[in-house]
């Protein structure tokens, strides 16, 4: 397989998940356990900053109308909003492109948000790659940019299961919270029968083999399909998939990486600032000395494009992935 | 003690009237004893402030000292935190905090910053980084009206968060989201940290009513005007309430009142002796009746 060549399609409606033959999916897996969640209880409110439709929150405004609120395009005011509800005792779930929200309501975030552990859980839709419309609409720089937030809580699910766990999780994690938001189509990686989101807790989801990938977000889906893919060749790999990026499961990472001679770190955000410069100093730190190679975006602007198109031109697709397994690359 | 639940249907008169200007009396008191005590602060800015804290505090808010998180309380949000020399005046006057404990405003150490946090019993929210105050009172403002209490939201804002796009935002969604248990309360004394306001603000209250907010303007450091536009603005009509406040900074003390430079305030000792006399000069009297 090559990376190279030129994928014909085109940028989708608002960065739905790609849908991938053989694979379940799931429909706004987000809204709709909102929704439910919303009828167990009273002091769920959900707010969006004219990304209702795009985030997959209008399942809760259809069910509970007099407790949802579009404050426009306006995503200080969104979380200065949400933190108010959430000073009168409400969760306030709160959703817009985590680009908007990382670059542009930082200090709302920092202040009214995490400082004030205020209850607002920001799903913050299509970060990375999963938007399709270049640099304005990417966040890939987010996760740097909110570990630099004291007291706040990040999680980068990996997907439909895990999405609608952390959906109920965050209610009673103290404070504010920023969640990577799937949407669309999300596909279902996980066996909600025997897959459990902790926050702050990674899970190896393959043991063993000869490397291992410490992926986040739904590049946990991408290593799991390389781990397959690379199966039939008797090329084992060990899988952790690390959710919450902060606080951060220093423990479980590093017990992972001393199994394996050498490790991959992938994630949906650039290779530095995120997953793997968390990695990397964890193991430094320890004297968990392995080469590690990562899997992730350069320090740069990206283009429009499909997603298909975008992983393929940026290196995060799996013929990516299965050349690092293989070191071919 | 619970100061006030609305008993009174008209702004006060007479001995109550007088009372109300005593009580911010007291607060420039205070005020001109931590500022002295330091050296230096955001006093001028206090001083403007006092009467319409005093109204607030005294005459109009439903709130506990002794129940501070009381679910109930109206809310008061500082949202320009280096107000805080006034807001800590007010706490202690009012019996949220013990008035031996001022003198430590802006020390290392101190419960009582230059700038307010929220882990002061008192303090709604952290105040200092401008522009975000409002948008959190209308989120208070709806989540009370959820609760379904009657409890209001005020919120104080300055003429220089007006500069902060953030503020016009809250003032969309206030007006949005028919927020007409908030009143929002623009301090508007003319300076901010580089000088003289030279950003092209006016008209305000033409702007914020055009924004949808049931708004008045007034002399902020007129008493009679703060408590008559307070009456009114508890209309449950579906509309926020703005009450545009011209104020006087170092309101009550002519020196600093005459100070061209008066964000940042740093006089010498001598200069505060006299700003004690004039402002000891100024003491109202409460008649009786």
């Amino acid at each position: 397989m090559t990376s190279e060549q030129l994928i014909v399609g085109q940028t989708r409606g608002m960065g739905e998940l790609i849908e991938i033959a053989g694979k379940t999916t799931e429909l706004a897996p987000f809204g709709k356990e909102l929704a439910a969640l919303g009828r167990e209880r009273s002091d769920i409110v959900a707010l969006t900053a004219d990304m209702g439709r795009y985030s997959d929150i209008l399942a809760f405004r259809d069910e509970h109308p007099d407790r949802f609120f579009n404050v426009g395009m306006a995503e200080q005011n969104l979380i200065a909003v949400s933190a108010g509800l959430a000073k009168t005792g409400k969760i306030a779930y709160c959703t817009t492109y985590s680009v908007f929200v990382s670059r542009r309501a930082y200090d709302f975030v920092a202040i009214a948000g995490a400082h004030s552990m205020a209850n607002v859980k920001i799903f913050a839709g299509m970060p990375g790659l999963l938007n399709g419309y270049g640099a304005t609409h990417q966040a890939t720089e987010d996760i740097n940019m909110m570990r630099g937030i004291a007291d706040l809580t990040i999680i980068d699910p990996c997907d439909a299961t895990e999405l609608k766990q952390v959906v109920r999780a965050v209610a009673d994690i103290p404070g504010t919270v920023y969640v990577r938001l799937l949407r669309g189509n999300v596909p279902v990686e996980l066996d909600p029968a025997t897959y459990q989101f902790k926050v702050g807790q990674s899970t190896v989801l393959r043991p063993g083999g000869s490397v291992g990938i410490i992926s986040t977000g739904y590049m946990t889906a991408r290593a799991l399909d390389a781990a397959a893919h690379v199966s039939p060749q008797g090329v084992d790999v060990g899988v952790l998939h690390v959710p919450t990026i902060k606080p951060f499961d220093t423990a479980g990472v590093l017990a992972f990486a001393a199994q394996y001679d050498r490790v991959i770190v992938a994630e949906n955000h650039k290779t530095t600032g995120g997953l793997a410069t968390l990695v990397i100093e964890a193991m430094f730190d320890a004297g968990v000395l392995r080469p590690v190679e990562r899997i992730g975006l350069a320090d740069s602007f990206f283009e429009c494009g499909s997603q298909e198109y975008l992983e393929a031109r940026y290196g995060v697709d799996l013929p990516r992935f299965v050349r690092a397994i293989l070191q071919e690359s | 003690m619970t100061v006030t639940t609305h008993m009174s249907p008209k702004a006060p008169t007479g001995a109550d009237l007088d009372r109300l200007r005593a009580r911010a009396y007291e607060l420039r008191v205070s005020m001109l004893d931590m500022a002295a005590g330091k050296g230096e602060g955001y006093v001028a800015q206090g001083l403007g402030m006092a009467d319409c804290l005093a109204a607030l505090y005294f005459f109009e808010m439903r709130h506990d000292p002794q129940n501070p998180s009381w679910a109930q309380r109206d809310r008061f949000l500082l949202s320009t935190g280096h107000y805080s020399i006034a807001m800590y005046a007010l706490l202690a006057r009012a019996g949220y905090l013990d008035l031996a404990e001022l003198p430590t405003y802006g020390l290392n150490g101190s419960r009582l910053p230059m700038s307010t946090f929220d882990d002061l019993p008192g303090i709604e929210i952290v105040g200092g980084s401008l522009g975000q105050g409002l948008g959190q009172a209308v989120g208070m403002a709806i989540g009370l009206r959820l609760d379904g209490q009657g409890s209001r939201v005020f919120c104080e804002v300055s003429d220089g968060e007006l500069q902060e796009g953030s503020t016009w935002e809250a003032l969309m969604s206030g007006a949005t989201f028919n927020c007409d248990n908030l009143v929002a309360l623009f301090d508007c004394n003319g300076v901010q940290a580089d000088g003289a306001i030279h950003v092209q603000l006016e008209p305000v209250a033409d702007k914020i009513a055009a924004f949808g907010w049931d708004t008045v303007e007034i002399n902020g450091n007129d008493m009679v005007a703060l408590t008559t536009a307070l009456v009114n603005a508890r209309q449950a009509d579906g509309r926020p309430k703005a009450i545009v406040m011209r104020t006087q900074p170092g309101s009550g003390i002519p020196t600093l009142e005459r100070r061209e430079r008066a964000h940042f305030v740093r006089i010498s000792d001598e200069e505060w002796q006299v700003c004690r006399q004039e402002l000891e000069a100024s003491r109202p009297e409460v008649r009786n009746d």
